[in-house]
């Protein structure tokens, strides 16, 4: 129904609009004359009016319902060609015409008013909704590393006698995830903005694939993760022309995502084809993968599984999304037969197999 | 031995309080501005060992800062910035930067890069063959050894390797060494640098695909490292 009430048709086209769909129904009608009732030609002529009101706005349809009342009255009612209405029953019926057009025209506007209110409210509510959201999030994902530092940093200075070096290595292990815990989150965050605010403009230059996903990897694994990463991309890769900042940080998203995600024991596959000029990087993981209703959410910005208890802000996929969509790509994400979830990047590039 | 003393160029207390605590304990001596007139007038009046700078200073841009020192400051100077762009980090580098870290950085890193650009300033052609590790570049002889074997490498592979291994430690942009090995007309087919530090990767690293020695400076360049001392 929404669709309906969407003004797309400028005013000025709505005037005209209104009056050549009400000559042309008069026209037609007018051929018919030998065969039907000049009452009947008022009852086509107000379905007319009906159908113009439900899409134009409120003066093109008063409009059209005075030219169709006189061109009832003039080209219709005996005796034809005159303005003049000879039986008392068909006054009556040209004021009834007029009114009913009138109200009709009145009260589908009305409702439409109404209907731009509560569509106001909603997106103001979802934008209060989102808000919301993000605010929980951040101030969760931001504070939790927060009080790590905060309180590990209060043990070490105040509680010195009782702590062992292993206790002391331990806080200091945490002080330091938690600082590349809060840079990461400024990191999504800086990405989001950036995307948000449309000011994303690829730079162009040859990247060597197995290179970026190599060092990413190597990133990824000196967190002492327990995950095993296997990487099955043939070294006679072609370069590929694309924005190795956007690249990376949709990789490493992809990746740390699985990671994050899946048990420690699991093992996470990346693999990576270029054929026809586009570029192929598939990251899959053996875990349980993602409930089926909620696949096409998770690039949503915000968006969290509703049973997760791994916590997120859930801006990773979103800006893999985006990303991706900055680059002419798109990411595509299922589940695979056998257990786990397998996400696939495709971006157009143009390669070089240039050899030495 | 003398202790290098080194210059902290950064408004931030923090920052530089952390970097006092670490360049000591790291046995080097440790002087500091809060400023860039304040850094400016400190390395003219003693010329440091080395230079760490920070990009956002409150009264001038350490863009700038870098340039007027770089008039005639030749020791090596490292930023120490939050501006990660890759814009930032290449023009830092032409504007005669012999590194360039990025905040937050892991001090075992800065400690790394201050040994190595400390070291490439010593060094400086004095000898006619370079040890690192395991390999060896004789430049008289032009022949490259790993682990005491020969390695073939093109004419090409070889001005690559020695122009990287000259440098040390620092930073070399992709425009940069593309002017320096193929020539001005090249410094966009950035596509030959790759190909090229691939095939340099495969002959002298133990696994290419995890470099020790060439390594990719994202969007940037590249580095060559060492882990002697």
């Amino acid at each position: 129904m929404r669709a309906l009430f969407i003004n797309t048709i400028s005013k000025q086209k709505q005037y005209l609009l209104s009056i050549v769909i009400v000559i042309i129904v008069s026209l037609i009608c007018y051929g018919f004359t030998p065969y039907m009732g000049y009452r009947v030609v008022a009852l086509i002529l107000l379905v007319t009016v009906s159908l113009i009101a439900i899409t134009f706005d409120i003066l093109p349809v008063l409009l059209a319902a005075a030219l169709s009342a006189f061109i009832w009255d003039f080209f219709f009612i005996p005796p034809r060609f005159t303005f003049h209405v000879s039986s008392t029953d068909d006054g009556i019926l040209l004021l009834m015409y007029f009114i009913i057009a009138m109200v009709n025209a009145v009260l589908t506007y009305k409702i439409r008013q109404i209907e731009k209110v509560a569509r106001q409210k909603e997106e103001k509510a979802n934008a209060i909704k989102l808000y919301n959201t993000l605010l929980n999030s951040l101030s969760h994902e931001l504070r939790t590393p927060i009080a790590t530092i905060i309180g590990a940093t209060d043990n070490l200075q105040g509680n010195n006698v009782n702590l062992t070096p292993a206790n002391k290595a331990q806080l200091l292990s945490e002080i330091s995830k938690a600082g590349l815990r809060l840079n990461q989150q400024v990191e999504n965050l800086l990405n989001m903005s950036r995307l948000e605010s449309g000011f994303v403009k690829p730079k162009m230059d040859w990247c060597d694939i197995n290179e970026i996903v190599y060092a990413i990897v190597q990133r990824i694994e000196e967190n002492k993760i327990g995950q095993k990463i296997i990487i099955n991309i043939n070294q006679s890769l072609p370069l590929v022309k694309s924005d190795k900042g956007m690249l990376e940080q949709i990789l490493f998203n992809l990746i740390n995502n699985s990671v994050l995600y899946s048990e420690p024991n699991s093992t996470i596959h990346i693999s990576a084809m270029c054929h026809a000029d586009i570029l192929r990087v598939v990251v899959e993981d053996n875990g349980k993968g993602f409930p089926a209703e909620e696949l096409e959410n998770v690039f949503d910005k915000f968006y969290r599984l509703k049973e997760t208890k791994t916590s997120g802000t859930g801006l990773g996929l979103s800006i893999v999304k985006g990303f991706a969509e900055a680059l002419n790509g798109s990411v595509h994400l299922e589940n695979i037969s056998t257990g786990g979830a397998r996400f696939t990047v495709s971006i157009p590039v143009k390669t070089s197999y240039m050899k030495v | 031995m003398n202790k290098a003393e080194i210059l902290i160029i950064d408004d931030e207390a923090q920052i530089r309080k952390l970097l006092e605590i670490t360049l000591q304990s790291n046995n080097y001596s440790v002087i500091q501005a809060r400023t860039a007139k304040e850094g400016i007038i400190m390395a003219s009046n003693h010329p440091p060992d080395l230079i760490i700078l920070d990009l956002g200073l409150p009264d001038e841009n350490g863009q700038n800062v870098l340039k007027e020192l770089r008039q005639w400051y030749t020791n090596p100077i490292i930023i120490l910035s939050v501006l990660n762009s890759e814009e930032d980090i290449i023009t830092a580098l032409d504007n005669g930067a012999n590194d360039y870290l990025t905040k937050p950085f892991r001090t075992g890193e800065l400690l790394a890069r201050i040994r190595s650009a400390l070291r490439s300033s010593i060094l400086e052609d004095s000898d006619h063959v370079l040890h690192f590790d395991d390999l060896e570049i004789d430049l008289s002889a032009r022949t490259v050894k790993k682990k005491n074997e020969l390695i073939k490498l093109t004419a090409t592979e070889y001005n690559l390797l020695v122009l990287f291994a000259r440098n040390e430690g620092k930073v070399l942009t992709h425009q940069y060494v593309l002017r320096a090995v193929w020539g001005p007309g090249y410094i966009n087919q950035s596509q030959y640098l790759r190909v090229f530090i691939a095939q340099i990767r495969k002959k002298i690293e133990n696994d290419p695909n995890r470099p020790e020695y060439l390594l990719t400076e994202s969007g940037v360049g590249y580095r060559f490292v060492s882990k002697q001392q």
